[in-house]
């Protein structure tokens, strides 16, 4: 009987369908975990779901590798959903032509300040200069930041894990933040939410208004370019 | 919803190959979005001419039902910490500093010179 299970699992184990399956189950999971809690700020659907799908990958001993096979298909999906953000961009059109100007000052700003704070702390606690390299682009949607990282000799992958951590960190702090801040304009909210943490922040402000996630989705789409040009003449 | 989503597709792919041909450091996904905005801008200048699918709505709630679920779509590189907890808790102490500090700070100034600007403006 044992046996019969053990060669069962390593026989789903490596199908693709065992850990797609797995990643979708545990984010229905946890996403209806956070709406029972009201969509409070620290039970983010992200950060459960990749402790529970992470655990579960290591609790199996299984390799990083096997267990992308089953998500990439999930993960593909990341190309067309920064397109479709120019669905609400398109419906919000007419409101964002009126907010070009603040749009601007706060991009240079806002990329400036998120950059230059987190590369200087690292240097000062004494983090190995790939480390340092591989934290510069972290506030920038992960395709971009890996691209930077990896030119300039930081570790791609790192980087990879920092922008998830970033954008999960930037979900959870900028509704408190700002609120304590007392700054209640929706379209400010959307675009910090955006520039700082990327699509996690753009779907976060989705969840709390649609005007805030299209600022969201055009401050992530121009701090990535932003970004890009600053973090090779900075380091 | 077919063609919706080959439309979606067609301007990442078309995208994908501005941005390799071109060296820009944009990522195709975000000339894609440009790309897609313009079909729907360009959309609406021969709108009678279109297919049913790109007049009804049902464009617009495809791109929708894509969106809907974004936080999902991280799941698959966020396991990938899973790779690098050695590198992560040999700098625990920097990188959760970094990350903390550059990251309230980056919301707060970002928020606040959009509002400030934007009441200076009327915008």
């Amino acid at each position: 009987m044992h046996e019969d299970v053990f060669a069962l699992w390593v026989y789903l184990a490596r199908s693709p369908l065992l850990w797609l399956t797995v990643t979708i189950l545990a984010y229905c999971l946890c996403d209806r975990i956070a709406a029972a809690l009201h969509r409070a700020p620290l039970a983010n659907p992200v950060l459960m779901t990749m402790c529970l799908v992470g655990g579960l990958v290591r609790g199996t001993g299984t390799p990083y590798a096997t267990y992308f096979d089953g998500a990439q298909f999930i993960h593909f999906l990341l190309g067309p959903a920064t397109v479709a953000l120019a669905i609400p961009l398109y419906q919000h059109r007419h409101m964002v032509m009126r907010s070009i100007l603040p749009m601007a000052c706060a991009l240079i700003a806002g990329s400036v300040t998120a950059l230059v704070s987190a590369v200087l702390i690292a240097r000062l606690l004494g983090a190995p200069a790939a480390v340092v390299i591989s934290i510069a682009p972290k506030s920038v949607t992960a395709a971009v930041a890996m691209g930077i990282s990896g030119r300039l000799g930081g570790d791609p992958a790192l980087t990879a894990v920092l922008v998830i951590l970033t954008g999960i960190l930037g979900a959870i702090i900028v509704t408190p933040l700002l609120d304590r801040l007392r700054i209640t304009d929706t379209r400010a909210r959307g675009f910090a939410a955006g520039l700082a943490a990327h699509g996690i922040g753009t779907a976060r402000a989705f969840q709390v208004d649609p005007l805030a996630g299209t600022f969201a989705g055009i401050a992530m789409g121009l701090n990535a370019l932003l970004t890009a040009v600053i973090v090779p003449l900075l380091l | 919803m077919l063609l919706s989503l080959g439309l979606i597709l067609l301007c990442q792919l078309v995208g994908e190959a501005i941005a390799h041909a071109t060296d820009v450091p944009v990522p195709g996904p975000v000339i894609g979005m440009v790309l897609c905005l313009l079909l729907l801008l360009a959309r609406d200048q021969a709108l009678r001419r279109m297919p049913a699918e790109l007049r009804d709505g049902t464009f617009e709630n495809t791109g929708r039902g894509i969106l809907s679920h974004l936080s999902l779509l991280f799941i698959p590189a966020g396991v990938g910490v899973v790779q690098r907890l050695d590198v992560l808790a040999g700098n625990a102490l920097a990188i959760a500093l970094s990350l903390l500090v550059s990251t309230v700070l980056g919301l707060a100034v970002t928020a606040w010179v959009f509002h400030f600007v934007a009441r200076r403006l009327h915008a």
